[in-house]
């Protein structure tokens, strides 16, 4: 169960002109802007749901995601997932969650991907028959098989996504954050990646938090939609609030954009 | 330990791939800090005393305070190049890990091509203490252990205070490495050469003095006995800096995705 209640959260941006006078003035004198990146977000999501959280660039998608992870503080607001406060129980509460950041990667990447999640076994502490259990399975799901003895930085984008996934889940997290997953993937890439969290979550009845610009992404996985914009949150329900009466979710998703001046 | 143990591990995994590079910068570090020897024994061809010190008590004091310096760069290089740890959104990731977080910065990196310093820092060590003249006795190698341990936490914390700032700024700043790089350099020499101002400073507000200066006074048999246990009240000198740490991590704000 995951409760958040008017958080709010700020940043100080400095803005200047380009050009190198500018800069110069800038060190003198800086002029800083703050930004509500979260401007009192509240939602619940219930154990086993999957949930797409949508929203232009900037919206505050990831700062919603790093508060729900633990990394960021909030000023104002409550945020209780499982009981827990994130950024209070910062290392009881991340054991159970698995994030993926899409462009970014967990895997070392000069050596075999099997040796960065033996470290990760390690990491979690992951009792040798659950991890032994999980990575066959997780092996089989994604098909890994070979790719488990190849460097990271010699896999293809599609193939470390599936590492990159495997890896986060090898502890059994009962919540699963994906930030962007099928973020430049060809189209086999991506079904197997949409293939495999569809199977997660009916399997193992995992939470799943899913970020992403891709509708078709959204289509596939999610009933339950979650739109942010501007740092607040102007939509809960379901894809069809936004398709009806348009050709394509895209388009519907673009004119909701508009009319909202987001 | 454990887990330091095997990030140990996966780091020198990772550097076999690069055998070459591995070799060139061992031989670069070494030849490093070999220059600065060179520097000593020159300067003292020319003049045979520095305040009172001579060349073989100059080359032990150097020869201490380099390996001081050398065990706590091997250890906490992951401070050092904690910058860039933020900046790449790094330390997101370090984060929502479920351990702690100073262990998990300090297994971040590992330096191995530090081994070359490591190997000149011994020769260097064992060097000094030949050449030094001194009529060692239990007590007093018990305080060169003393000073090996408060020196590597004085140096360490620096490192740690040079993180913290990263949070503030998320860069390294240079200036930092006065007292870090600087104070290796300068502490090729007991501190009170540089005159009395300075060695108030290394006593009272970063304690160099402590685990250089005073416990040197003892081996050479000019200071009291009490001087060998300075660098232990030395060591307090990390209680401010995991303070700023840990005041740091509270402004944390990570880089965009």
């Amino acid at each position: 169960m995951i409760t958040l209640e008017n958080v709010c959260k700020t940043y100080k941006v400095s803005r200047r002109d380009a050009g190198f006078s500018s800069a110069f003035k800038a060190l003198l004198h800086r002029r800083c802007e703050l930004i509500h990146a979260l401007d009192n977000v509240s939602f619940t999501i219930a154990d086993g749901e999957m949930v797409g959280y949508i929203g232009p660039n900037g919206a505050g998608k990831s700062s919603t995601i790093k508060i729900l992870s633990g990394i960021l503080t909030p000023e104002e607001g409550t945020c209780q997932i499982n009981g827990l406060t994130p950024w209070k129980n910062r290392i009881e509460h991340v054991k159970n969650i698995g994030v993926v950041f899409g462009q970014r990667t967990q895997l070392w990447w000069d050596v075999p991907v099997m040796d960065s999640f033996e470290l990760l076994k390690e990491i979690y502490r992951i009792d040798p028959a659950v991890y032994r259990r999980n990575l066959e399975e997780l092996t089989d799901m994604l098909s890994l098989g070979e790719l488990l003895r190849t460097p990271t930085r010699q896999l293809s984008l599609g193939q470390r996504m599936r590492c990159e996934i495997a890896a986060s889940l090898l502890h059994d997290p009962k919540i699963l954050f994906l930030d962007e997953p099928t973020i430049g993937l060809d189209a086999v890439s991506k079904l197997a990646v949409r293939d495999f969290i569809l199977k997660l979550n009916a399997e193992k009845k995992t939470t799943v938090i899913l970020t992403t610009h891709d509708m078709q992404d959204i289509e596939a996985l999610t009933s339950r939609i979650i739109l942010i914009g501007k740092g607040k949150i102007l939509l809960d329900g379901v894809i069809d609030d936004i398709r009806e009466g348009f050709e394509s979710t895209e388009e519907g998703l673009a004119s909701f954009y508009r009319s909202h001046d987001i | 330990m454990r887990l330091y143990g095997k990030f140990f591990v996966m780091h020198l995994k990772s550097i076999m791939g690069y055998k070459t590079s591995f070799l060139l910068s061992c031989l670069g570090n070494f030849l490093v800090s070999f220059n600065v020897f060179l520097g000593i024994h020159f300067m003292f061809r020319r003049f045979s005393r520095v305040e009172g010190f001579t060349y073989s008590e100059v080359l032990l004091c150097w020869g201490i305070t380099l390996l001081e310096f050398t065990l706590a760069e091997a250890f906490a290089r992951g401070f050092d190049t904690f910058g860039s740890v933020v900046r790449q959104g790094e330390f997101d990731r370090i984060l929502v890990r479920p351990r702690n977080v100073i262990l998990q910065v300090l297994s971040g990196h590992i330096e191995f091509s530090r081994i070359g310093r490591v190997l000149q820092a011994i020769v260097m060590f064992v060097f000094g203490i030949r050449m030094s003249g001194v009529r060692w006795t239990t007590a007093k190698a018990a305080a060169v252990a003393v000073m090996l341990l408060g020196g590597a936490v004085v140096f360490a914390g620096m490192f740690v205070i040079y993180a913290a700032i990263c949070f503030f700024t998320l860069e390294g700043l240079e200036f930092m490495n006065i007292f870090t790089d600087g104070a290796r350099e300068y502490g090729k020499y007991p501190v009170s050469i540089y005159g009395k101002r300075v060695l108030q400073l290394c006593t009272f507000v970063v304690p160099y003095a402590l685990i250089q200066y005073y416990p040197l006074l003892y081996l050479l048999d000019r200071g009291k006995p009490w001087y060998a246990l300075l660098p232990l009240a030395a060591c307090l000198f990390m209680v401010p800096c995991l303070l700023l740490w840990r005041l740091g991590m509270r402004h944390y704000v990570s880089a965009g995705s």
